[in-house]
């Protein structure tokens, strides 16, 4: 995308993911390095007082990365931020969804947000993107 | 359970690893990436790039490759079923690729207490540089642990 296609308010096309499956948070574990068995191993969760294992955070960020460098090609992407709002259940749906919120100085500032099907915000963020 | 203010400014040891195309390739295939440059090697060079990049978040998972990730948290007397992740931010010097090795410098930059002890948080800058010692990207996480037994 151009600086001239983006202005204050631009939305740009959601990512749309399917439920997370159990197999993908093992994928996930074993492919992001993150081995914590709260995710993966369900007798873990329910020692920790859980009913249920949880996706990683960094899935969900991972999602937006994707939204977000097939938005723009990532050598322009300058910082990329989130804040873990609340919990992916396993079977979760997210969507990743980021609006402009600034233009200016040939860098965007967009805002990052993914949601579940039941309209639970998981992540808030910001992204900032040059657009020479 | 309040953890002990005096690590703030402990700096950990650094991890070094390289970036290897089969495992962005296991990325791509765990996140549903199937966009042909984070997959495929021609799709990548003819997009301009010298190889398969490494995605935006990936870098968090240097530090993952030390024999055993968690123990800074273990030191700290963190029980690592009440960890969650409350925030990730990356700030980029330049795009990494697979081949490269990385290499993640950390430092507890803050500790601090919320509701009543029932939550701590962690604060954790990590510098990514190159073998040059060139920076890549910088990193901040924040840790948050829940502290079930306290009732704030």
């Amino acid at each position: 995308m151009t600086a001239t296609t983006l202005e204050v308010g631009t939305e740009l096309p959601a990512l749309q993911l399917p439920p997370i499956s159990r197999t993908t948070l093992a994928l996930f574990a074993g492919a992001s390095g993150d081995h914590n068995p709260i995710h993966v191993d369900l007798d873990v969760a329910k020692s920790a007082g859980l009913d249920d294992v949880f996706a990683h955070g960094m899935l969900s960020m991972a999602y937006l990365g994707r939204a977000l460098t097939g938005w723009f090609p990532q050598r322009q992407v300058r910082s990329f931020g989130v804040r873990f709002a609340a919990i992916t259940p396993v079977h979760g749906q997210p969507t990743c969804t980021g609006k402009v919120t600034s233009v200016e100085d040939g860098l965007a500032t967009l805002e990052l947000v993914v949601t579940l099907a039941d309209g639970t915000t998981t992540l808030v963020g910001d992204a900032v993107v040059s657009l020479d | 359970m309040a953890l002990d203010t005096s690590v703030i400014g402990t700096e950990m040891p650094s991890i070094s690893a390289t970036m290897e195309r089969g495992r962005l390739r296991a990325f791509a295939k765990a996140t549903g990436q199937n966009e042909p440059t984070y997959v495929d090697l021609d799709a990548a060079t003819a997009a301009g790039h010298r190889d398969l990049p490494v995605p935006p978040s990936f870098l968090f998972g240097i530090e993952l490759e030390a024999p055993d990730p968690f123990e800074w948290l273990a030191e700290l007397g963190v029980d690592l079923r009440f960890v969650l992740h409350g925030e990730q931010r990356f700030d980029y010097h330049r795009m990494a690729y697979a081949g490269e090795e990385l290499t993640a410098t950390s430092r507890i930059e803050d500790v601090y207490s919320k509701r009543g002890g029932a939550l701590d948080f962690i604060v954790k800058k990590t510098a990514v540089t190159d073998t040059d010692g060139g920076p890549v990207a910088d990193l901040t996480t924040v840790i948050v642990v829940r502290n079930p037994e306290v009732t704030a």
